[in-house]
């Protein structure tokens, strides 16, 4: 490990780090996982330098370890999250963000005309191309690319 | 219970497809049955369309079956902020089976989720309209003999004309080979050229629309080009008279050559063109019952073979 990743992961005795985390998503990853209601202590880091996304954030929660539920969310975000789980600081297993089969009450269908915009209801989409970031509504049908679409 | 639902045909196979067809067929032998005596069918049309709803009371009422509903959303509460999942269920408490036609799309999805009885979908926005597709599918075996290797031309609004969508991909079993003509303005969406593709579907596109284009077709599906689709009305102007058939066009066509249209018509097929043996859609509107009869029995769990016993009595 270089000096500065110690740095970055340091001193988390039990808990996770979410890192290459996009920094312009570092907000809504905060969001998606509901963090601004944590007691847990949290650490947000962000523009650190990174080789792949140019810029990226870290976030460091301690004693708090997520469902793969939580972990699905993400993708929606960004596909190249990675989460490290520590336990007596050390690292004790690594996890990828993988997009899901299919999104249920995540992600809000870009059709107004969709029964799921009109009615109190969960939203449901299907992952066509995980490659590609495309869903399908189950609902009213429509195709739909993830980078266009709302989180709910 | 396994939910028997009709909400698209999308997801029907080639043998439910051929199964649907054999039991229209028996209900044109014989239209008037006992069938669903003991049955009350609900129609919630929370979006008027006169036609398909007569078509399926006709239907209900030609099998027996009783039939409760409404068709002006002012005078039900949905108008008032209840929920569609609220009138579904309060529905089921009366009905064995609801027909739904809804200006949302995906309502009859959500419906099916959540009501415990079948639903039928008679439309649900700019998504799905099985039963129409179906009474084409019938229309086109009947007048054919077959739904195998045909020629199939779609004429005008191929971007957003639902029954040609949903028609494409039922045939997909049945390797047709498609002539798109529309105006560019009005073209067949990308979409359903993929799906083509991926299907190992043949298709021509043309813009022009004239007797040598029609020349090999079996099936001609005209189609309205409708006003409240354009947003630029000079646009409208320059299209809406562009693909009109008229008797002349069909003078050196195929013999076997029937046209149809999903109705209302407006100005795309000339008077002329009626007195033709040839102009079908008045009979496809007809077909409709039979297809919709199949749908209700199919849905509440009564087989063909029952109703080829029927037809025997
Ligand atoms: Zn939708």
């Amino acid at each position: 490990m270089s000096e500065k990743k110690e740095l970055q992961v340091a001193a988390l005795k039990n808990g996770t780090v979410i890192d290459h985390i996009p920094s312009n998503k570092l907000f809504t990853v905060v969001s998606l996982l509901g963090l601004q209601d944590e007691d847990a202590n949290i650490t947000i880091g962000n523009n650190f330098e990174s080789k792949k996304l140019g810029k990226k954030g870290i976030i460091k929660i301690a004693d708090r370890f997520f469902t793969e539920e939580e972990i699905s969310r993400l993708s929606v975000v960004a596909s190249k999250i990675k989460l490290n789980i520590i336990r007596d600081y050390e690292v004790v297993e690594k996890k990828e963000v993988e997009m899901p089969d299919e999104l249920r009450g995540i992600v809000k269908c870009n059709n107004p005309k969709c029964i799921s915009n009109n009615e109190p209801m969960q939203t449901w989409f299907h992952v066509i191309d995980k490659e590609k970031g495309l869903l399908k509504c189950h609902y009213c049908e429509k195709e739909q690319q993830k980078d266009n679409i709302k989180l709910l | 219970m396994e939910n028997r639902s009709l909400v698209t045909i999308a997801e029907h196979s080639k043998e439910k497809i051929m199964y649907l067809l054999e039991m229209a067929r028996e209900f044109e032998k014989k239209p008037n049955r006992h069938l669903l005596a003991e049955k009350v069918v609900a129609t919630l049309f929370f979006e008027p369309s006169t036609r398909t709803r007569l078509s399926f009371e006709t239907a209900a009422n030609r099998l027996g079956a009783r039939v409760i509903g409404f068709t002006d959303p002012k005078v039900t509460s949905s108008s008032k902020g209840e929920t569609l999942k609220d009138t579904i269920m309060m529905v089921s408490n009366y009905a064995d089976i609801i027909v739904m036609r809804h200006y949302l799309e995906g309502a009859a999805r959500y419906a099916s989720e959540v009501a415990p009885v079948p639903i039928v979908n008679a439309g649900d926005g700019a998504n799905q309209h099985p039963s129409q597709t179906m009474l084409d599918l019938y229309s086109i075996y009947k007048t054919q003999g077959t739904l195998e290797n045909l020629n199939i031309y779609m004429v005008g609004d191929l971007k957003y004309g639902r029954t040609v969508h949903s028609l494409l991909m039922a045939m997909r079993h049945f390797n047709p080979t498609f002539h798109f003509i529309a105006p560019d303005e009005l073209k067949m969406p990308d979409e359903y050229k993929l799906y083509c593709q991926k299907h190992h579907i043949k298709y021509v596109e043309h813009t022009d629309f004239t007797e040598e284009t029609i020349a090999d077709a079996d099936i001609l599906y005209m189609t309205r080009v409708q006003r409240e689709r354009f947003t630029d009305l000079m646009e409208y102007e320059r299209v809406k008279d562009v693909y009109i058939l008229n008797n002349k066009m069909l003078e050196h066509t195929r013999p076997n050559l029937k046209i149809l249209h999903p109705l209302p018509r407006v100005n795309e097929i000339t008077y002329d063109v009626d007195d033709n043996p040839k102009a079908y859609y008045f009979q496809q509107a007809k077909n409709g019952l039979y297809a919709r009869q199949a749908i209700l029995c199919d849905v509440l769990g009564i087989t063909l073979d029952e109703v080829k016993a029927d037809t025997e009595k």
